[in-house]
């Protein structure tokens, strides 16, 4: 009996004992105490028994997911479209949804929507290409070696402390007025959360993965492409999105610095003449170009990631 | 005895690939079940239902509410330290802590409570899984493959301490293996998964401790080979 107690005991130790539960069980392991001793105790007690309830992940179908994607945009839409049909919203203040639609509509059909999306977009890619080539090269640099995160990292964290904004003037008088200024200030803005998001994920590529790598007489450079980059391409996926939503903000600034055509000079104009609704267009195609610019990274990933969607489904 | 696991007619198919066909199986309280199986039996995938990690196609399952999982890996969370991975999920507070630093001593890792888990070795790490397991009290302990990964003399070593463990806190076992031996050692059962379905199930009458020169041990052990489809003229040479 005392055995049988004790070994009870001990497996109930880490609940608050109830009394009457303990007794009953111990009465019951009593009347088999007499078989083998490791037949005996509270596994005689019953068990309350359940089915498990599991969290299976089940595929949504497509059109429910694009359904609820949409569904923050058109809330939007109707608030600003129900604000302006009953006069909360003015005219002079923010144009109607079909105002705004019509306006597009002759904008793009004289020709100038679509000019100065080009010249924005040519702008804004170059920019961005540049600037994400630069922080990737430095952000592997700092990631990879020691030496190398040793001589840029502070550099690079102090003058990404700077507000690119703040550059623009000391750009036109380094670079002149031209395009070259907004090129390279589009590029400037870039740069800096791809070399974050490159440097740490660099940093953190698995350790016993490059330890193979090593002994299987991979280069540094076979490294970086076979091992780094592969397993870093989610955080540089992320710094992308970054680096695309900047720079739409920085081509904004660029094409402050006396410009005549693209998006910017649209909507300077815009201004001059109080015109809401060609302000709001031109704010509506920046949001787009962000929504775009988010499903082709989107669908990049999906390409540049094949082995993620194997692991995605059962097991 | 009282039941702990009661599953009937469990059927599970990846991709039209029938991996479990319809399994019968029930373990009791304090008993001691192992799962042999040829690679691609199906032994994690009824393993993983009996967890809740996986839902089975048809039949069912009735386990108890309290259930915890040793992985072949130690699967300890990095930013935790050993106490804090042993302590995981359970209510905060000093007491709490002392029950983990018992199940930890109790693995004979009491002073590597402080440590990170990055910092073990193998061993050590599946240890402290199996103190993170049974610090729970569950009713239904699952083990899959848990000491696969380990070098044979640590795996001697740590099937001693899972027996000594089991025998102590006494609950309900399915220990899933591919090492005939390291079922025969352990086990107050033993079933075997081929074609899924349970192509054996025979309680292990041989007295403890096993010892493998015993010929009640040796004939069981080519029993369970030839159903895993080892030929016995290999065995023969063994034995």
């Amino acid at each position: 009996m005392t055995a049988v107690e004790t070994g009870f005991a001990e497996s109930e130790s880490s609940e608050s004992s109830e009394p009457s539960e303990s007794f009953e069980t111990s009465e019951t392991s009593e009347s088999f105490e007499s078989s083998e001793s490791f037949e005996s105790d509270p596994t005689e007690a019953p068990l309350e028994l359940v089915t498990p309830q599991v969290r299976r992940e089940r595929r949504r179908p497509r059109g429910l997911a694009f359904a609820l994607r949409a569904l923050g945009p058109i809330v939007i839409l109707a608030g600003w479209w129900t604000a302006s049909a009953t006069g909360v919203l003015t005219k002079d203040l923010l144009a109607s949804p079909p105002d705004v639609v019509r306006q597009g509509v002759d904008l793009w059909r004289s020709g100038q929507l679509s000019e100065a999306l080009t010249v924005s977009l040519g702008r804004a890619g170059t920019g961005l290409f540049f600037g994400v080539v630069v922080g990737l090269l430095l952000g592997v640099t700092a990631g990879f070696s020691r030496i190398g995160d040793d001589l840029l990292d502070s550099a690079v964290q102090t003058l990404r402390a700077l507000p690119f904004l703040s550059l623009v003037p000391l750009f036109m008088v380094w670079f002149g007025i031209g395009e070259a200024a907004r090129i390279i200030l589009i590029a400037v803005a870039t740069t800096f959360p791809m070399y974050v998001s490159t440097s740490g994920a660099v940093r953190n590529a698995d350790r016993k993965l490059l330890e193979a790598a090593r002994t299987f007489g991979l280069g540094k450079l076979a490294t970086v492409r076979r091992i780094v980059l592969p397993g870093a391409l989610p955080a540089l996926l992320s710094g992308l999105r970054l680096s695309t939503t900047l720079s739409v903000i920085a081509l904004i600034a660029a094409e402050e610095i006396n410009s005549t055509a693209g998006l910017g000079y649209l909507m300077a104009q815009a201004q001059n003449f109080s015109r809401t609704d060609i302000l709001t267009v031109c704010i509506l195609i920046y949001g787009l170009l962000g929504l775009a610019a988010d499903i082709l990274i989107r669908a990049l990933e999906r390409v540049l990631m094949p082995w993620r969607a194997a692991v995605g489904g059962t097991r | 005895m009282s039941i702990a696991v009661q599953a009937t007619g469990v059927r599970r198919e990846f991709d039209g690939r029938v991996v479990l066909g319809g399994v019968d199986l029930e373990i009791r309280r304090g008993e001691f079940v192992a799962l042999l199986g040829a690679s691609g039996s199906g032994k994690t995938t009824l393993l993983r239902i009996l967890a809740g990690l996986d839902s089975p196609d048809a039949g069912e399952v009735l386990v108890p509410r309290q259930r915890t999982v040793v992985f072949q890996e130690p699967r300890l969370i990095p930013s935790q330290r050993v106490l804090g991975n042993v302590a995981l999920g359970l209510p905060r507070g000093a007491a709490t802590r002392e029950t983990a630093r018992a199940a930890l001593a109790e693995v004979g890792l009491a002073d590597h409570a402080r440590a990170w888990p990055a910092t073990l070795s193998g061993g050590e790490a599946q240890r402290v899984a199996l103190a993170r397991a049974l610090v729970r009290e569950p009713g239904l302990l699952l083990l899959d493959e848990p000491f696969a990964a380990l070098d044979a003399l640590t795996r001697l070593k740590m099937q001693d301490l899972v027996a000594d463990l089991v025998a102590r806190h006494r609950p309900a076992v399915l220990l899933v293996t591919h090492d005939v031996d390291e079922a025969i050692r352990l086990a107050d059962r033993v079933a075997v998964l081929g074609g899924g379905r349970l192509v054996l199930d025979e309680a292990v009458s041989t007295a403890r401790p096993r010892d493998e020169s015993d010929p009640a041990f040796a004939a069981l052990r080519r029993r369970l080979l030839s159903e895993l489809g080892v030929t016995p003229a290999g065995q023969a040479v063994a034995a």
